[in-house]
C-alpha cells in the first residue's frame, strides 16, 4: 500500500528522503573532494542531515546534541587543526593508486550489504511503534541516570583524564615547548 | 488549516520584525555612536537620518558582486548564507509573549545553543574562502573567542535549569512570578550568586556576538576588517545582519531567563511590551559599551574566560546544586 504524496504519511516519507539525500551528499563531499577545508564542511552537511534524521524519529535532545557537539564542536576543532597544521599546497590530499580504490569498494560493498542483512533479518525486541517517545528529553534522562548511570559515570572518568591529559601536556608552557 | 495559518502568519511577523530590528539597530548603533563621541551620527537622509538603513539597504544591494581570485568560490558564496540561517531559524522559538510565540519547543534553550554554535563554523568558512590571510587569522580567533565563551554561557545557563527543572523557555519565565523581586537575576534563595550569574551570561553574550570590547575577529587596526574583508555588496550586508539578528537574539535569551521575558516588574500588564522594553534595554546597553570601551588583547580576552569565568561558573553551579539540596 502506498500513501499518497499530500497525506500526513507521504509527506512525512518525502522529509525523510530529503534529509537522506542531506546526510548522503554531505558524506560524499566528505570523501570525494581534495581540498581538507571542504570535507570538513562536507562532514558538517553529514552530521546537520543525520540531526535532521534523529528529529524526524522523534529524539529532538539527541538532534539538538548532534549539531551543539558535532557541529559547533568537533568539526571547528578539526577545521582548527587544519588551519594550524599545514600550508595551503600540501593539504591537496594524495592521489589514490592502483589496488587501494577496487580494495575500498569490495570492503565498503561487504560492510553495507552486512549491515543491511542484519537490519532486515534481524529479531527486534519490541516494536518501534511502541518505543516512539524513548527519545524525549524526559525519558533520556530518566535512563541516563537509573539503567545507564554507571555508562554514564564510567563517560565522564574519560573526560576527566582528557582533561588532565590536556593539563599535563600544557604544563611546560609556551617558552619551554 | 488554523494550525497553517497560524504558522504562515508567524513566519511572515519574524520576517518583518526581524527585517526592521536589522535595519534599524544599524541606525541605533550609528546614533549612538554619534552621540557617544560628541557628533551627531546620520542625520541627513530623512528626519534624524530614519531613512539612512534604507540608503544604505540600497547601495550595498547594487553593489557588483566581486569574487576574489584566490577565494574558494564554493565556501565564499556560502558563507554569508550559512551565518545568517541559523540566526533566522531561532527566532521560532523565542517566547515574546506568553501566547505570542511561533513554536513552543520543552527543549527551546538547549537548541539556542546548538544553533548558535553552528555559526562559529560559518565564520570560520568564510574566514577560509576568502584566501586572505587576515580573513584566516579573523577566523580563527572568531572561532576560538566563540568556543571559549560558550563554555561559561551554558554553565550558568544550566544553574537556570536546575532552579526551574525545565528547558522549555515559556516555562521559565512563568515560574519567574510577576514582581522584578521574582526574576530570577534576584531570587537569592535559590543561590546567593544569581546577579553575579547575571553578569557573566552578560559578559558572554557579549563575547558570543562579537562585539567591542571582545570584537577580536573584526579588529580593524590589525586585521583590515576581520573576516569579512574579502566580502563586498550585500556578502558583507550579510554578516553586519547576522552580528544585528545574533544580538538581539542574545538580548532575548538574557531577558528570558534572568529578567522574567513577558513578565511585568510591577504585577500589571505583563505582555509583549515588556519583553522587547527589556530586549531593547540590553540592546542599547551592548551599544553603550561597544562605544565607551576600547578593545582588549586577545590573550586577555581568553584568559578571562579560561581562567576566570570557567572556575567561577563551575563553583556556581556547585552552589547552586547545594542551595537547592538544603533549602
Amino acid at each position: 500500500m502506498n500513501p499518497s504524496l499530500f497525506s500526513p504519511e507521504g509527506l512525512a516519507g518525502v522529509i525523510f528522503l530529503i534529509l537522506i539525500c542531506v546526510t548522503m551528499i554531505g558524506a560524499i563531499i566528505a570523501t570525494c573532494t581534495t581540498r581538507l577545508i571542504r570535507s570538513v564542511s562536507g562532514l558538517a552537511v553529514c552530521f546537520v542531515g543525520v540531526a535532521g534524521l534523529y528529529y524526524f524519529l522523534n529524539s529532538p535532545f539527541v538532534a539538538m546534541m548532534e549539531l551543539l557537539i558535532y557541529v559547533g564542536a568537533v568539526c571547528v576543532t578539526i577545521a582548527f587543526a587544519i588551519m594550524l597544521a599545514e600550508p595551503d599546497e600540501a593539504k591537496q590530499a594524495r592521489k589514490i593508486t592502483g589496488l587501494s580504490g577496487g580494495l575500498a569498494a569490495i570492503c565498503g560493498g561487504f560492510f553495507a550489504y552486512a549491515l543491511a542483512y542484519a537490519a532486515v533479518n534481524g529479531k527486534w525486541m519490541t516494536p518501534a511503534v511502541k518505543r516512539v517517545n524513548d527519545g524525549s528529553l524526559k525519558e533520556i534522562g530518566l535512563s541516563l541516570l537509573t539503567r545507564y548511570s554507571m555508562v554514564f559515570e564510567l563517560v565522564s572518568i574519560v573526560l576527566l583524564i582528557a582533561i588532565v591529559g590536556a593539563l599535563v601536556l600544557a604544563q611546560s608552557g609556551r617558552d619551554k615547548a | 488549516m488554523n494550525e497553517l495559518i497560524r504558522l504562515l502568519s508567524y513566519m511572515i511577523g519574524i520576517a518583518a520584525f526581524l527585517g526592521l530590528n536589522l535595519a534599524y539597530l544599524g541606525w541605533v548603533e550609528r546614533k549612538g555612536a554619534g552621540h557617544f563621541q560628541r557628533r551627531t551620527g546620520p542625520k541627513e537622509v530623512g528626519p534624524y537620518g530614519l531613512l539612512q538603513p534604507l540608503a544604505d539597504g540600497l547601495k550595498l544591494m547594487s553593489k557588483q558582486l566581486i569574487i576574489p581570485a584566490n577565494a574558494d568560490k564554493a565556501l565564499y558564496m556560502c558563507a554569508p548564507i550559512l551565518i545568517m540561517v541559523p540566526a533566522v531559524l531561532l527566532f521560532v522559538a523565542i517566547p515574546f509573549g506568553e501566547h505570542l510565540v511561533p513554536r513552543e519547543f520543552n527543549f527551546g534553550l538547549i537548541m539556542m545553543f546548538a544553533f548558535a554554535s553552528v555559526g562559529g563554523l560559518s565564520i570560520l568558512i568564510g574566514g577560509w574562502g576568502s584566501g586572505n590571510k587576515y580573513s584566516l587569522i579573523a577566523g580563527a580567533r572568531a572561532v576560538s573567542q566563540n568556543v571559549a565563551y560558550e563554555i561559561p554561557m551554558l554553565l550558568t545557563a544550566i544553574n537556570i535549569v536546575m532552579i526551574t527543572g525545565s528547558m522549555d523557555l515559556n516555562e521559565i519565565i512563568r515560574q519567574q512570578g510577576s514582581y522584578f523581586w521574582n526574576w530570577n537575576i534576584f531570587r537569592l534563595d535559590k543561590s546567593v550568586l544569581m546577579p553575579v550569574s547575571f553578569l557573566v551570561f552578560f559578559i558572554c553574550s557579549l563575547a558570543e556576538t562579537n562585539r567591542t570590547p571582545f570584537d577580536m575577529g573584526e579588529c580593524e587596526g590589525e586585521l583590515v576588517a576581520g573576516y569579512h574583508t574579502e566580502y563586498g555588496g550585500m556578502g558583507f550586508g550579510l554578516f553586519m545582519m547576522a552580528e544585528y539578528a545574533n544580538l538581539v537574539i542574545g538580548c532575548s535569551l538574557t531577558t528570558i531567563l534572568f529578567l522574567g521575558g513577558w513578565q511585568s516588574p510591577i504585577g500589571i500588564w505583563p505582555g509583549p511590551h515588556w519583553f522587547l522594553l527589556k530586549m531593547y534595554f540590553l540592546v542599547w546597553c551592548f551599544v553603550w559599551i561597544r562605544w565607551t570601551y576600547p578593545r582588549t588583547t586577545f590573550w586577555g580576552l581568553l584568559n578571562l574566560s579560561w581562567k576566570y569565568l570557567i572556575p567561577f561558573s563551575l563553583v556556581n553551579l556547585l552552589l547552586t546544586a547545594l542551595f537547592i539540596k538544603v533549602f
